[in-house]
């Protein structure tokens, strides 16, 4: 394998580097759209084996100007200079050239595949002018994997990865192809706590041997942990430029939205009241027909907020759809005001009451082609006022549709564009101006803020609380653990189909619940665990 | 207000500073109309282009450069040129709405209808046998039973493929293929046997008598090209203005966010699959009650197969489909006249439609060579086909 030169001894965070030549440097960057500019003058300089963070909300700029440097936009001002020489990139094929390696949010791998084709796809390693040499790719392959930390299997289909591992064979591809500078556009968004510690892991050891890393995220905690410098971008502008040593979470939140946010929400005192939603004894199956939910109880009271903690995949999915009446049971009941619904239709559930967010906001919560008004009336058009009897009243949806936008601050220019168009935190208040409005019994959150900025979360998150303070019965769900004790009135753990504790909300300790959603067994209180 | 796209994988071609303002509805219009036509105008110069040749296959040899020029002008005079003419293109294009709307309101549910041929067939087929019972009965009751039995037939072939993709999963453009075929042989062996009519030299069924759909305003133009005519308004208010509508397109948008707010996939597959047949149904009955008046033992038609070209042609809005059927509709009127004073055999218009088709599904190579900027995503149509064959799992 050849060596990925760069000879420079890079420390993370060490201050005698930052004298260290630049090995990217954009300069005033400017690139207009039609009615908007999304890299105003832009600067941003990348040293060797620095580790870069790029801050912004959701339609700040971060992925315009990672687009202009990977050749997939052409800036309307200004230039890049790579080790100091001003280039032009014309294409990725350009940019792959000139070292520098994109990792996509969305993979582009083929999944049916095996890690070596998916590596070599577009850049085949040939042993002579008709084969290429596998044998010598899959050593390539396996090599560098060891080199910054993991091993790798080359012949593993990519579709029977975890996401985790499908987003170090994206990383490999870019090494393969000898990337220096390495984006990474929101790596963390799809992984578990323990797989974010995974990557951050390799990071280090890429930059550690001088690779030049553009961490592209909105999440405030992890850009201090793993990055060297800090810049910000707001409106298309750079509004600072961090060390973390010299920031925290509050002043890079500021930064990134204009004005102060409040990071976690003053969430008061609940008043919960007589229990809305009983599930006894829930059994459901996945669509492989295995069992995941197992012998699930518990009540949800008016008027409070019950989180359900847990790591992705123990049955929370199938749980959630089987309250929600996306998915039948096999066994066990669910009442809904001693009604039992567990056999109802989803438009039934609905008419009682139910609203829903769902984990997946572009697969089941909005039709992305739809203008916005439609979406917003997706559950509830053929009732007056939008309809009566099969006839439409677009006036009414319209006019619903303004007033929502009004009321949930939903940026969008009109409420005809398609929603697909707007920024993912948008879209997510699309869904909750619908599920949040009319008469609501319970809400079904699930993940309601997934991927989203700290200034959609905010907003997000009061609207939940006022809700609750309504008298909503709220089940909260969620991987992510900081989002439940922020909220939560009461917490349970849902580990392989079961809950397996319950803590108080407010009183409850990261630790434990970190530690009962990874073993299923609580430390200390092992005996009613099994509330 | 817009955003830049968050993360698109593909930026947007560099725009010009200022571009022109139109209204948003009417730019859109336009933009999807462009690579329709612009296939209309390849297809019309490589339909040029085989004339050409075919000119040196008479004696004597030599490539007559004015051929394709008199070839079209015939073409033209053909289908406009009179008020003989006009008729006729209406009376061809009549099934052709039918059969595009049967495939253009199966494209907005993500379902790709190949099936509208064995539905005209028993729309038609139904139509004969029932207009041949009421023959003798007055007009006002005698067309209204049959008409109605030709949709009914329609509608009921429909559902089949309907029911099967809802409830087993199959897919409809296999089921729909071989009910085509099931249809072809059931219906000619039913009218070869059972059915056929005595006193006539080849099987066909009786005469449809009063049942046969009368002339309206000038002769030849039978009441079916208003049925035609009244179908699409009534498409265009069942699919973009009734709730029912509002549920095929987003099942055919997003089926898993239609079940998430509540609709029925499986309903809405059902009903649209059956409506389907119903439109097609209806270009068989205008062709049995309207021009032929009984069914013959071998009725071979391609209306059906037509419907696909008309649908992608009219991107699968009632008036593209209304331009299309006229300009499919107008060039088979014209063929005859074309044959008698080009020489150019009537079959020249296949390959004029085939062409037509192929750079309809070329969307994406015709966008790239035209620089026709895409607005959205790719119409629906394109991605149900696409979807149909594998190209993106279908959820």
């Amino acid at each position: 394998m050849r060596p990925s030169g760069q000879g420079v001894e890079a420390g993370r965070g060490s201050m005698t580097e930052t004298l260290a030549a630049p090995a990217l440097e954009m300069r005033g960057i400017t690139k207009r759209y039609p009615g908007v500019v999304a890299n105003d003058r832009i600067d941003l300089e990348v040293r060797p084996g620095e580790i870069h963070a790029l801050l912004g909300e959701n339609g700040a700029g971060k992925s315009t100007l990672m687009n202009i440097l990977y050749g997939l936009a052409r800036p309307d001002e200004g230039e890049i200079l790579l080790d100091d020489q001003a280039v032009r990139i014309a294409d990725p094929a350009d940019a792959i050239a000139r070292g520098i390696g994109m990792v996509h949010q969305h993979f582009m791998l083929v999944p049916v595949l095996s890690v070596t084709d998916n590596i070599l796809l577009g850049d085949e390693t040939m042993a002579n002018r008709v084969f290429i040499d596998q044998k010598e790719a899959r050593r390539r392959i396996v090599d560098l994997g060891k080199r910054f930390g993991f091993e790798i299997d080359p012949d593993a289909a990519v579709g029977s990865l975890s996401v985790g591992w499908q987003q170090r064979v994206e990383i490999l591809k870019a090494l393969y192809r000898e990337a220096r500078i390495l984006v990474l556009d929101e790596p963390t968004a799809v992984l578990t706590p323990q797989e974010t510690v995974e990557i951050f892991g390799v990071l280090r050891r890429l930059a550690a041997e001088g690779h030049s890393i553009i961490f592209i995220s909105h999440k405030l905690y992890e850009v201090l942990e793993i990055a060297d410098r800090i810049t910000v971008i707001r409106r298309g502008r750079v509004v600072g430029t961090r060390l973390p040593a010299e920031t925290d979470e509050s002043d890079l939140a500021e930064l990134m939205v204009g004005r102060e946010v409040q990071l976690t929400v003053d969430r008061g005192e609940s008043a919960p009241g007589q229990a809305v939603v009983r599930v006894e004894d829930l059994r459901v199956r996945d669509d492989r027909g295995h069992e995941t939910v197992r012998g699930v109880s518990f009540e949800l009271r008016a008027g409070e907020i019950l989180g359900i903690a847990g790591v992705a995949g123990n049955g929370q999915d199938e749980l959630v759809e089987a309250i929600t009446g996306l998915r039948k049971p096999t066994g066990g009941r669910v009442t809904l005001d001693a009604e039992d619904i567990a056999r109802l239709s989803v438009r039934r559930r609905r008419e009682r009451g139910i609203g829903y967010i769902p984990g997946d906001r572009q697969r089941f919560g909005l039709v992305l082609g739809f203008p916005v008004d439609d979406n917003l009336v997706l559950a509830t058009y053929y009732r007056p006022p939008y309809a009566s009897g099969p006839v439409r009243n677009e006036r009414a949806v319209v006019e619903s549709a303004r007033e929502a936008i009004e009321r949930y601050d939903i940026r969008t220019p009109s409420a005809e564009v398609p929603a697909g168009t707007l920024s993912g935190g948008n879209q997510q208040k699309v869904i909750v101006a619908r599920e949040f409005s009319g008469e609501k019994r319970v809400l079904v959150l699930d993940q309601p803020t997934r991927g989203l900025d700290v200034g959609s979360i905010e907003f997000i998150h009061k609207q939940t609380i006022q809700k609750r303070d309504a008298g909503t019965a709220i089940l909260l769900v969620s991987a992510e653990l900081d989002e439940i004790l922020e909220l939560a009135d009461r917490i349970m753990v849902m580990y392989r189909g079961e809950l397996v504790a319950e803590f108080d909300g407010r009183t409850a300790v990261k630790e434990d619940v970190g530690l009962v959603m990874a073993t299923g067994v609580r430390p200390s209180e092992h005996a009613e665990a099994s509330a | 207000m817009s955003e830049p796209p968050a993360s698109a994988p593909v930026a947007p071609v560099p725009s010009t500073p200022a571009p022109r303002r139109m209204p948003a509805p009417l730019a859109r219009a336009i933009n999807v109309s462009l690579v329709p036509l612009i296939s209309i105008a390849l297809a019309l110069v490589v339909g040029a282009v085989i004339i050409l040749l075919s000119s040196l296959a008479v004696e004597p040899p030599g490539i007559d450069w004015g051929l394709p020029l008199t070839a079209y002008a015939a073409l033209l005079q053909g289908s406009l040129g009179s008020e003989k003419a006009i008729v006729t293109t209406l009376v061809e294009a009549s099934p052709l709405i039918f059969t595009g709307l049967a495939v253009g309101v199966g494209f907005k549910a993500g379902l790709f209808n190949i099936g509208a041929n064995g539905q005209l067939l028993w729309g038609g087929f139904a139509a004969a046998m029932v207009g041949a019972a009421v023959a003798d009965q007055p007009a006002i009751l005698a067309i209204p039973l049959a008409v109605g039995a030709g949709m009914l037939a329609g509608a009921a072939w429909g559902f089949i493929p309907g029911a099967l993709k809802a409830y087993t999963g199959a897919h409809e453009v296999v089921t729909t293929i071989m009910l085509n075929a099931i249809a072809v042989i059931t219906i000619s062996g039913l009218v070869n046997d059972i059915f056929k009519a005595p006193g006539y030299t080849f099987a066909r069924t009786a005469d449809v008598g009063n049942a046969a759909l009368p002339n309206v305003f000038v002769p030849g133009l039978n009441l079916g090209v208003l049925f035609a005519f009244a179908a699409l308004p009534i498409i265009y208010w069942l699919v973009w203005r009734s709730t029912i509508g509002f549920e095929i397109r987003t099942v055919g948008a997003n089926p898993s966010a239609a079940a998430y707010a509540g609709m029925s996939p499986r309903r809405i597959i059902v009903i649209t699959m059956a409506l389907c047949g119903l439109l097609a149904g209806m270009a068989g009955v205008l062709e049995i009650l309207g021009v032929v008046g009984s069914y013959p033992a071998i009725f071979g038609t391609n209306l059906g197969f037509d419907g696909i070209t008309v649908a992608l042609l009219g991107r699968a809005h009632p008036v593209g489909i209304l331009f299309a059927s006229l300009l499919l509709g107008g060039m088979r009127a014209g063929a005859p006249l074309m044959q008698i004073q080009a020489d150019i055999p009537v079959e020249i218009i296949d390959v004029i439609q085939a062409v037509i088709l192929f750079f309809l599904a070329a969307d994406r190579m015709v966008r790239h060579v035209f620089r026709v900027r895409a607005v959205g995503a790719a119409p629906e149509e394109l991605q149900t086909i696409t979807r149909s064959y594998g190209g993106k799992a279908a959820v």
